[in-house]
């Protein structure tokens, strides 16, 4: 685990290392969050909190370092998720999109190998997430789905927390460049 | 275009993806209405492109129409007015020969059934002073007319003739203050001098302060002016005030009340009586009835005999009831209720009854 140095903002592209990952790391690990997200909470229903597919997105993001491939890691982790879930097809799709891209255009300019800029950043994906969710239910399926602000932060914290723990774990995968 | 989306790669592939799973979740989602939301947001989009679209082609369209292609508006309205004032025309000169020809057919019944013998003539200028009430007419002495003779329409007096020409004739309004004429009122007989005041309405003098006059009262023609034969309509009695020693009478004139056009000039004129009603409530003149066989069916030969009574259906069927009745001895009005009615198929001899009295007599009579 090593991490970069004194400071969290890159002053150039070019400062920013861009993680590799293997091909089956790109296919296995989100088709593992997604079905950690559907199974077990069905055991466990204490960890339904956490939005795997979603740290995982964000994790892809921001260490590849580029926005197409972080909005398409977004786009099929999302329709995966749609697909085994009542919502229709694009919905989380589309946050998860927005979230990849955001995600990767501002691992561009950060250190995301800092920790507490994990934190920070999954916190606030985190909630964007939620909220943009809450934003479209309503919007495109006129549903009134109730956006609790307090407990998607208290969440958002919760998940950022498990989110460098589970960054730590995929850092290991990462390609030595 | 190629290094702008180079430029731009990453927000142009998001809009896509974006854009994409927009329509995946339209195509799935429907509404309250179950009613998809692609079909909705396509609809939604496209109307107000189409609105607009539609707007410019009709504004386009329009502005060709309205400005392009007006070249010939301005005379093409020329045109149009210039019809519309030829119509206008057209109309007043079709107005006038309606009224024309009811005021023709007016004097002409007038004509004919007053004793006095009468010239039509038609007005065909006024007098040159601003002041002057004074008429020309287009009969003169060719015609009979001389100087002095009443001229009358059939609602009352007009004037008098002051000068004849050979074709034409002056005629002095009963509105002129040089007008005067002897006048008689109706129920009261009272008599006294029509005068003109230069007005639309004339003045009655010489009527003593005793006699009894009323607002509302004809006036006629008293023949006493030698001029104007006895019984013509002067007018009627607007204001009456009491004076010493000649009463106030001030007349609205009857004879000019529809205009002055045509004009009957008295070249023989007859003294009348003077009616017991007035002009507006005069009885109406009835006709000589049709000769007998007028009436009478064709098909009928008993009806076809001389001597068979004239006048309506209803007339004969009371002629033959009363000579069924006079046959039989029975006198209508008398029988009481129940008994024998007289046979009113019994077959009479000859002609069928003799008229009681005829409906209108003949040569004409007026019934109020």
């Amino acid at each position: 685990m090593s991490y970069s140095g004194g400071h969290i903002l890159l002053s150039s592209q070019r400062e920013g290392q861009v993680s590799r990952f293997s091909a089956w790391v790109m296919l296995l690990v989100p088709l593992a969050a997604i079905l950690f997200q559907v199974y077990v909470p069905l055991f466990f229903e204490f960890l339904s909190f956490l939005e795997m597919p979603l740290l995982v997105v964000v994790y892809f993001a921001l260490m590849r370092r580029s926005q197409v491939g972080g909005l398409l890691v977004g786009a099929v982790v999302g329709l995966a998720q749609d697909s085994l879930s009542k919502n229709p097809l694009g919905m989380l799709g589309i946050v998860n999109t927005l979230v990849g891209y955001f995600a990767a255009s501002v691992g561009m300019r950060l250190d995301v190998d800092h920790p507490l800029i994990r934190l920070l950043l999954t916190f606030f994906f985190f909630v964007f997430h939620q909220f943009f969710y809450w934003l479209m239910v309503r919007a495109l399926l006129g549903q009134s789905l109730v956006f609790e602000a307090q407990k998607t932060l208290v969440l958002g914290l919760l998940n950022a927390v498990v989110g460098i723990s589970l960054y730590h774990f995929l850092d290991k995968l990462r390609k030595a460049s | 275009m190629e290094s702008f989306l180079n430029r731009y790669r990453s927000i142009t592939v998001l809009l896509l993806v974006i854009l994409a799973q927009l329509v995946l979740v339209a195509v799935q989602v429907k509404n309250d209405q179950d009613m998809r939301m692609i079909r909705v947001w396509t609809v939604t989009a496209v109307t107000p492109v189409a609105r607009v679209v539609e707007a410019l082609r009709g504004g386009s369209s329009g502005f060709i129409r309205n400005y392009v292609l007006l070249r010939d508006a301005h005379q093409e309205n020329r045109r149009l007015q210039a019809e519309v004032d030829r119509l206008k025309l057209e109309n007043n000169y079709l107005n006038n020969e309606l009224n024309l020809a009811d005021r023709a057919k007016a004097l002409a019944v007038f004509q004919s059934h007053t004793p006095s013998r009468t010239v039509a003539a038609t007005v065909i200028g006024t007098g040159a002073g601003t002041n002057s009430k004074m008429v020309l007419v287009d009969r003169g002495t060719v015609s009979g007319v001389e100087r002095g003779m009443p001229v009358v329409t059939p609602d009352g007096i007009v004037g008098k003739v002051i000068t004849a020409y050979p074709t034409a004739s002056a005629v002095l309004l009963i509105t002129d203050p040089d007008f005067a004429a002897g006048v008689v009122s109706q129920k009261g007989q009272v008599r006294g001098t029509l005068k003109g005041q230069g007005t639309p309405i004339c003045k009655v003098d010489y009527v003593p302060f005793e006699e009894k006059i009323e607002p509302g009262e004809w006036l006629y023609t008293s023949g006493d002016d030698r001029i104007f034969p006895r019984g013509f309509p002067v007018g009627v009695v607007k204001v009456v005030r009491s004076a010493q020693p000649f009463k106030e009478i001030l007349v609205d004139p009857s004879g000019m009340a529809r205009g002055l056009e045509d004009v009957l000039i008295l070249v023989e004129g007859v003294h009348q009586a003077i009616p017991d009603t007035p002009p507006g409530s005069q009885p109406v003149f009835i006709g000589t009835p049709p000769p007998a066989d007028a009436v009478k069916p064709p098909d009928n030969p008993e009806n076809a005999a001389p001597g068979a009574p004239a006048g309506t259906e209803a007339d004969r069927l009371r002629a033959q009831y009363k000579d069924i009745g006079a046959a039989q001895g029975h006198k209508f009005g008398e029988g009481t209720p129940g008994s024998k009615p007289p046979d009113f198929n019994l077959k009479l001899p000859g002609p069928v009854g003799t008229p009681a009295a005829p409906a209108v007599p003949p040569g004409g009579a007026s019934h109020p």
